[in-house]
């Protein structure tokens, strides 16, 4: 019964700085662009209301329109990325748009678990490496970051490692291709027993 | 339950105990089962698409229960009783549902129906919600549900997916952070400006990774439908779960309900429900304490639930903040709300008025509405909407005669959905309008794009109606 999905086991790349406290998901993806039966697309929508002006076009200067920012996998953001709504269409417009990481002081749970169901992953560092992050780039410089999502690593540009949190179900999952929804189908056993001892 | 000298337990860890089907360990999760799954339209399709390209069925569709409320319209009944959509969109993902709901044989309130409304309010409405159930929904306000005692909480469409295949969802325990209220309210100071406290005070993820019980004399004190908005709001503060323990005003809620258990079944149940308060000398991870007795109403100032203040207070400076990024953080919300340090907001004019939503949209909350409204006007240039949270509360308002006031007063009366809340459905505030709402979210942009909130009580809400500008409904009352 178990399906495999692309395992996710290094991301290295170029990143982006938002270094915006409390990024909630109606800004990720706004609502409006919710009323959709696939995920198709959602990646233009990422940011739309921060991204584009009135009349539809880029503005130049948020940060994912500058032409050093081209190509980045990994997002920079501030504290408490992913709060608010549950909708996973924000995982999936980051994706869609070509975001594979996104690094920050902390995540809301639901954003946190919806990611890591779409290979997204959410990297928790402390406040002082944050803060190291959002001042390198200012010299419109293109520094790297490496994440191993084995070791649970990221890299920094000047070489410094620094660990982060990865529950140990996730991770196997990531770094294995496993899809949580056979592993659930797996238990059926277990399940009808639990549902026939029930009053 | 097994051993009778077990530690003491809180409410949620009874209720998670209660569910477990396979023990989590180092390496995998616990294996939780859900009770009662509550779908809608906006993040159930792609997980049925899932269970189709798989040839899965629904486990059990008699414990999902699916209605119709983020995209619908609120307009009214065309001369056939219709309500008609006039967004391609959000028609095509209203038929998707029902196409769903057909094929995998789950129940649909659909638009109009008698029991459709918004999944928050038609849950306990219909007696679907009960004490010490596992609750979930793809949808960050489950933590409704959870006044009645329920672990209650919101999911991404692929855990939609996963209970609709199994019934059961891959979870690590939470912990438990204990919000303790006490004293009692004053006059004219509702939960909704407890819970815009609260959250306040632990701030928009103070609660993250906790489940939050609400406690003391001040919550005992609260009906039913002011619990839940209480609890609607914890994911406000960051908990995925909100939850009250149940005592009798929460049976007295649920008995009779249609879904509700009746005769010997009732008996069973109520000496269970009974076993599930938490028991004394449990102990929480976190505990905050906050006196009822102290709060006024409250109003947001700016973009997240989190940056709220008594009515009557001003607005806080930046550069009183220490720390650079909270600096930054407030300066870009006023910024974005056109609104400087240490202004009052009393006699701010506003634009629109809106009452409805998941939070407050229950016919205790329109009362509390058309109390204001009785005899008075909406002001001129403010355009005020009513959105009664399910077709029961509109029915039970009318009977009241409740829709004569709003609409007598110059207020729209609508169709029950989420509305202006999430406006998606074409309620929306224009660019740069500003919006007393008695919703849950003042973000950026969440009454649609532009949009400037200010969340505050029912009570607020139509005082700020009445008068054209911000203002406290205790003083309103002495015209």
């Amino acid at each position: 019964m178990t399906e495999t999905i692309t395992p996710v086991r290094h991301v290295e790349s170029s990143y982006v700085v938002l270094d915006v406290q409390n990024i909630d998901t109606d800004q990720i993806i706004p609502a409006r662009f919710l009323k959709v039966t696939d995920r198709a697309g959602l990646g233009d929508a990422l940011f739309a209301d921060w991204r584009y002006d009135a009349d539809g076009s880029p503005r130049a200067d948020f940060v994912l329109n500058r032409p050093e920012s081209r190509g980045a996998e990994i997002l920079v953001a501030g504290h408490n990325f992913g709060c608010g709504s549950s909708r996973e269409h924000a995982p999936w417009a980051l994706r869609g748009y070509g975001i594979r990481a996104v690094v920050s002081t902390r995540f809301a749970d639901i954003f946190h678990s919806n990611a890591l169901k779409n290979g997204l992953l959410p990297v928790t560092i402390p406040a002082e490496v944050h803060d190291l992050l959002v001042s390198w780039p200012a010299n419109g410089s293109r520094p790297r970051l490496g994440i191993d999502v084995a070791k649970q690593l990221l890299t920094l540009p000047d070489g410094t490692e620094v660990t982060f949190p990865l529950e140990s179900f996730s991770k196997h999952c990531l770094l294995e291709g496993v899809d949580e929804l056979g592993y659930l189908l797996n238990a059926a056993a277990e399940i009808a027993a639990y549902e026939e001892a029930r009053p | 339950m097994t051993s009778q000298s077990r530690a003491p337990r809180t409410l949620f860890e009874k209720v998670w105990d209660d569910h477990i089907v396979r023990p989590s360990t180092d390496s995998t999760p616990a294996v939780l089962y859900v009770d009662l799954h509550l779908v809608h339209e906006v993040t159930s399709p792609q997980a049925f698409t899932r269970l189709r390209e798989r040839g899965l069925a629904v486990r059990r569709p008699d414990r999902t229960v699916a209605t119709m409320d983020h995209s619908t319209p609120t307009t009214p009944r065309n001369s056939a009783g219709l309500i008609p959509i006039s967004d391609s969109l959000a028609a095509a993902q209203l038929e998707q549902l029902a196409r769903n709901c057909e094929d995998f044989g789950v129940e649909l309130h659909e638009l109009g129906a008698d029991q459709q409304g918004i999944v928050h309010v038609i849950g306990p409405e219909l007696g679907l919600t009960q004490p010490g159930m596992t609750i979930v929904c793809g949808d960050s306000h489950t933590s409704t549900h959870g006044a009645f005692g329920a672990l209650a909480f919101g999911i991404g469409t692929s855990e939609v997916g996963h209970v609709l295949a199994t019934q059961c969802l891959l979870q690590r325990k939470p912990k438990t952070m204990e919000v303790h209220v006490d004293g009692a309210l004053r006059p004219g100071v509702t939960a909704k400006d407890i819970i815009l406290a609260v959250i306040a005070k632990i701030g928009i993820g103070g609660g993250t990774g906790h489940v939050i019980e609400y406690t003391g004399p001040a919550i005992r004190a609260l009906g039913m439908e002011q619990r839940m908005t209480i609890c609607n709001m914890s994911i406000e503060g960051g908990a995925r779960a909100g939850m009250i323990a149940p005592d009798d005003t929460t049976f007295e809620y649920v008995a009779g309900r249609p879904r509700a258990p009746h005769g010997a079944d009732w008996d069973a149940a109520l000496a269970r429900w009974r076993t599930l308060p938490t028991d004394d000398g449990a102990r929480y991870d976190r505990s905050v304490t906050i006196s009822a007795s102290e709060l006024a109403p409250m109003i947001t100032y700016g973009t997240n639930p989190g940056m709220g203040m008594s009515i009557d207070s001003p607005v806080p400076d930046p550069d009183s903040l220490a720390d650079g990024s909270d600096r930054a953080a407030l300066a870009k919300a006023l910024g974005y709300m056109d609104i400087r340090p240490g202004e009052r907001l009393l006699g701010r004019p506003v634009d629109v008025v809106f009452v409805g939503s998941c939070t407050n949209s229950r016919i205790s909350d329109l009362r509390l509405a058309a109390g204001v409204m009785r005899g008075r006007k909406v002001a001129p240039g403010v355009r005020m909407l009513v959105v009664p949270g399910s077709q029961q509360v509109k029915r039970q308002a009318e009977a009241e005669g409740l829709h004569t006031i709003f609409r007598d007063a110059g207020a729209e009366w609508r169709e029950a959905g989420c509305s202006m809340c999430i406006a998606m459905n074409g309620d929306a505030l224009g660019p740069g309008q500003y919006a007393v709402s008695t919703s849950n979210r003042n973000f950026e942009g969440r009454q649609g794009k532009g949009s400037r909130t200010f969340l505050a009580s029912p009570l607020t809400a139509a005082a700020t109606a009445v008068r054209g500008a911000i203002a406290d409904a205790r003083e309103l009352s002495d015209d």
